[in-house]
């Protein structure tokens, strides 16, 4: 089994906190993330569009990169990429006019697309593969007294077929913190949409929805939430600045990224650099927790 | 040679606008075998009928061809033409011009030409007809009730009352289904244990009616009005003829037990009666749940008995009966509402299903009728109902609407403000669906005299907040989302085929429909008899519904199995497969192939047999026979190779 990492763009910049901690962590745990070479863009929202094969394209030919160039599996950390090339690829496998048209496109390309390689997130190799039992045992600084909410928002579980867990009912990520020696709450916005892309043309939208989720985590005993997805970390974390703004009893909470709070239970240092990427700081929380 | 006389239908101008029935007349008059020919406007009418009559008796016809509708509408009225004018019915032949020619085609030549084959095919196969008489079986006069809810219990007395044996099976300890569990009943609002218990003691006493609880069907085998049954009965460990209902084993049985009659709201003994009116009255002792049958585990119970009711050692017994017809009621289950995590049932215990909210209600429930809630036993100021919870969902869970929650919602809401009177309820629903004798009048004067509020849209999710617990869903008429704050949240649970029923089936081999419910051998026209001969549906086995739609059908399906109780012999048509004994090798191809069961292989001479009964004339086994010893009676490879020969030729 060769696995290949797709980083997607927002790993190496605003959320390359999350692939250094997630890069860490992994090699502890013995499998070091390897990154496949000339991988482009994921593809993004456009290729949720299924009337326009050109906009299923970018996936398609990260997928078939990786198929060139022998990986049996792609892993995603970021939900987005998680979920655009797995969807992308049922898309264009389960319909043969479909798989047609896009490789006779690509016909430049160095091979036709088969679509042998999975598309799989970091969350499934670590539960499925590693096994949380597995990731207890490195746990070096238990995130005692910590009490974390586990915000799924809709890439890693919409639509169902793809989902990592149980779409209306999931825990993975509670699991997780449990393990870790930590509190995994669960609180009842956890799956809430975040605003997505409303937050680039609807400010207000996503300010609300914010407000909202970080009031409801906190009302359920939360001191901190984790994601796996950067477009809700922006949301949840960035946009708390608006939201401290327009409602002014509003407190801020941190927002992690899951791969942060591992690496700090496998006695990994936090990183300064990490802590820029935030806009909620991070390190009053961690100190005040004894775990920097 | 066969006198053929050949009768052209007009049927108005269905048939006439497109085939020349004058030219045809014309044409077939010399065609060979023709006797006489004519042509009529209706000849189903009796005037037509008259025309066929004369024809007989005047032209010694002794085969008669009508060119008209398919056979299956009016097949029988010629037929009797035939019986009246001393002719075999069996020197019929129907040449269905109509609904597979002249509504088909346009133009005239064509479906003229058409017409003139299809006729031509009919007076070939007409040639070689033999006479036949209907197959006949005795009947066993006594009819097999499966399922003791108010379905079976209607249809058992139904049978019962019109002469006939019957004998009933009910799974559980007592008979009364889900219908003794609810409260009270719409739209009428009167108590359904009032209503029902009535018919359950008349069950009991009646002398026709046998009835045996803790029993399921172990087998079943023969044919319609000719069944063996086997009824598997758990062990009586309390002999009902020595108890005397003191009562004093339940009190000392150490075990609890979530009561199934209180939806596990309520507590049980592993000795117990289910509830207080149940039919029969005798003690149950739960053996999976018992500490032990072993004296030295426990014994508390045989110990303290008096009347030396309880043995330890019975044994579950097998039943033998004979069966002419059989009715399966075998009733309806909750949707699983674990399906349905995001609602948090098990997880909030002010979570809770419809039928629970039936207990709360009842005055026989857990909680005297009073309305409390589980979790600390407040009485709800606001309480929300969750209509369609499973049902009309076809991309997680039933597609189809389980007909009756609206209603019971209803009542759950009414039932409610009259008992809580500065309560608030609210129904979330998707439409509200009323369509029954007083159902629309029992929702409006909801709406507009007891101020229960009414939301449009579905719910997404339920959690907690405090003491309270949050609906999350969806108004579609504002568009807005909403959250209701709520002190109990019930959902109205759709309904799906009781759980027992999917063995039950296999072990009848009677057809189900995609959902598991049972299939009716025609939607409209038969909806209360199963396709398999001899079985009769009545109640939510069937389909979602109430309890006046499950009556009508128990008492419609009881009366169909009267009909068969009440002949002499059943009669079966003669058009089935027949074995040529010297063609036939034996290789019993013919008995893997048939669907009937009505192949079997005689040790003796061993050549294939037809059990004629169960013969119902498909073909299957003939089309399979290597040696071309099966034939089909009056469809014999001789007549279909003339038939073939002059639709080949086109003329």
């Amino acid at each position: 089994m060769k696995s290949g990492y797709f980083p997607g763009c927002t790993l190496k910049t605003n959320a390359k906190n999350f692939e250094d901690s997630a890069m860490q962590i992994m090699e502890i745990l013995g499998q070091p993330l390897e990154e496949m070479a000339n991988w482009i863009c994921c593809g993004t929202v456009f290729s949720m569009t299924t009337d326009d094969l050109m906009l299923q394209l970018s996936s398609i030919r990260n997928l078939l990169r990786a198929e060139n160039q022998g990986y049996d599996e792609l892993v995603a950390l970021c939900s987005m990429c998680y979920n655009t090339l797995k969807r992308a690829k049922e898309f264009i496998l389960n319909d043969e006019e479909n798989l047609r048209k896009v490789n006779d496109f690509m016909y430049k390309e160095e091979s036709t697309f088969k679509g042998t390689t999975d598309v799989v997130h970091l969350l499934s190799i670590l539960k499925d593969r590693i096994t949380f039992d597995e990731i207890q045992k490195k746990v070096t600084k238990p995130l005692k007294d910590l009490k974390i909410g586990a915000y799924y928002g809709c890439l890693l579980l919409r639509p169902k077929e793809l989902a990592i867990d149980d779409f209306e009912d999931p825990s993975i990520m509670e699991e997780l913190v449990d393990t870790l020696g930590g509190d995994g709450i669960v609180f009842p916005y956890r799956l809430e949409c975040c605003g997505a892309y409303q937050t680039i043309i609807e400010k207000d939208v996503t300010i609300k929805r914010t407000y909202e989720i970080i009031n409801s985590a906190r009302e359920a005993g939360c001191e901190a939430l984790i994601t796996s997805c950067p477009l809700c970390a922006f949301n949840l974390d960035q946009r708390q600045k608006e939201t401290s703004e327009e409602f002014l009893e509003f407190s801020t909470m941190p927002v992690f990224y899951f791969t942060e709070l591992m690496a700090l239970a496998f006695g990994i240092k936090w990183n300064k650099d990490w802590t820029k990427l935030h806009y909620v700081n991070p390190e009053p929380f961690l100190k005040k927790k004894g775990l920097i | 040679m066969k006198r053929i006389g050949v009768f052209i239908c007009h049927c108005g101008i269905n048939i006439k606008d497109t085939v020349d029935v004058e030219r045809l007349t014309q044409e077939l008059e010399d065609y060979p075998g023709v006797a006489y020919i004519e042509n009529y406007m209706f000849m189903c009418s009796d005037p037509g009928q008259n025309t066929i009559k004369n024809a007989i008796r005047e032209h010694k016809l002794d085969g008669i061809v009508v060119a008209a509708c398919s056979p299956t509408l009016h097949e029988s009225t010629f037929q009797t033409v035939l019986k009246e004018s001393n002719l075999n019915e069996f020197q019929l032949e129907i040449a269905n011009i109509r609904e597979q020619c002249s509504w088909v085609h346009n133009d005239i030549e064509q479906g003229t030409h058409k017409a003139r084959l299809i006729i031509k095919t009919a007076i070939e196969k007409l040639k070689l007809n033999e006479s036949l008489y209907p197959v006949s079986a005795p009947v066993t006069k006594k009819a097999l009730v499966i399922g003791g809810g108010i379905s079976g219990i209607q249809a058992a007395l139904d049978i019962a009352d019109g002469g006939y044996q019957v004998v009933m099976v009910e799974k559980k300890p007592s008979i009364g289904g889900h219908m003794i569990q609810l409260s009270e009943t719409f739209p009428t609002l009167d108590c359904s244990q009032c209503i029902l218990t009535p018919k359950m003691v008349a069950l009991s006493k009646h002398k026709n009616i046998k009835l045996y609880v803790n029993s399921e069907l172990e087998s079943i085998d023969g044919y319609v009005g000719n069944f063996n049954v086997k009824i598997k009965q758990k062990a009586l460990y309390v002999d009902p003829a020595k108890c005397n209902l003191c009562d004093d084993c339940t009190e000392v049985c150490p075990v609890l037990v979530p009561n199934e009659q209180e939806e596990g709201l309520g507590w049980r003994k592993a000795i117990y009666i289910p509830f207080p009116q149940a039919i029969p009255a005798t003690y149950t002792l739960d053996v999976e749940n018992c500490l032990g049958l072993e004296p030295i585990a426990c014994g508390k119970c045989r110990e303290k008995c008096t009347a030396e009711a309880i043995n330890y050692d019975a044994k579950e017994t097998i039943i033998e009966e004979e069966i002419g017809a059989v009715i399966v009621a075998t009733g309806f289950d909750l949707y699983p509402v674990e399906n349905i995590p995001e609602y948090g049932y098990g997880k909030y215990p002010d979570v809770i299903t419809s039928l629970q909210f039936e207990r709360i209600l009842s005055a026989t429930g857990p909680t005297g009728g009073e309305i409390y809630r589980p979790s600390d036993g407040k009485v709800p100021k606001e309480i929300v109902f969750v209509q369609c919870s499973g049902s009309r969902d076809p991309e997680h869970h039933l597609s189809y609407c389980s007909k009756i929650c609206c209603m019971y919602t209803l009542k759950h809401a009414k039932l409610y403000k009259h008992k809580i009177h500065n309560g608030q309820p609210y129904i979330f629903y998707i439409d509200i669906r009323a369509g029954g004798k007083r159902y629309e009048e029992f929702v409006q004067q909801a709406v507009s005299e007891e101020g229960i509020v009414y939301i449009r849209g579905k719910v997404a999710k339920i959690y907690k907040n405090g003491d309270k617990m949050i609906v999350m869903g969806m108004d579609t008429l504002s568009g807005k989302k909403i959250e209701v704050e709520a002190d109990l949240v019930v959902l109205a649970m759709g309904i799906v085929p009781s759980e027992g029923s999917h063995d039950l089936v296999k072990t009848m081999k009677i057809n189900t429909d995609d959902k598991g419910f049972l299939s009716e051998a025609h939607p409209k026209l038969r909806p209360v008899e199963s396709l398999q001969a001899g079985f009769y549906l009545a109640g939510t086995s069937q389909g979602p519904r109430d309890i006046p739609d499950s009556v009508s059908q128990a008492s419609g399906a009881a009366s169909k199995a009267l009909i068969l109780l009440s002949s002499d012999k059943i009669y079966h048509s003669p058009i089935i497969a027949w074995v040529d004994e010297d063609l036939c090798s034996g290789c019993t191809i013919c008995v893997g192939t048939c669907p009937y069961g009505a192949r079997e292989l005689n040790q003796v001479s061993k050549v294939v047999e037809v059990n004629e009964i169960l013969c119902e004339g498909c073909g299957a086994c003939i089309s399979a026979c290597p040696s071309g010893a099966a034939q089909q009676k009056n469809l014999t490879d001789n007549q279909i190779d003339n038939m073939i020969k002059i639709i080949a030729s086109g003329k």
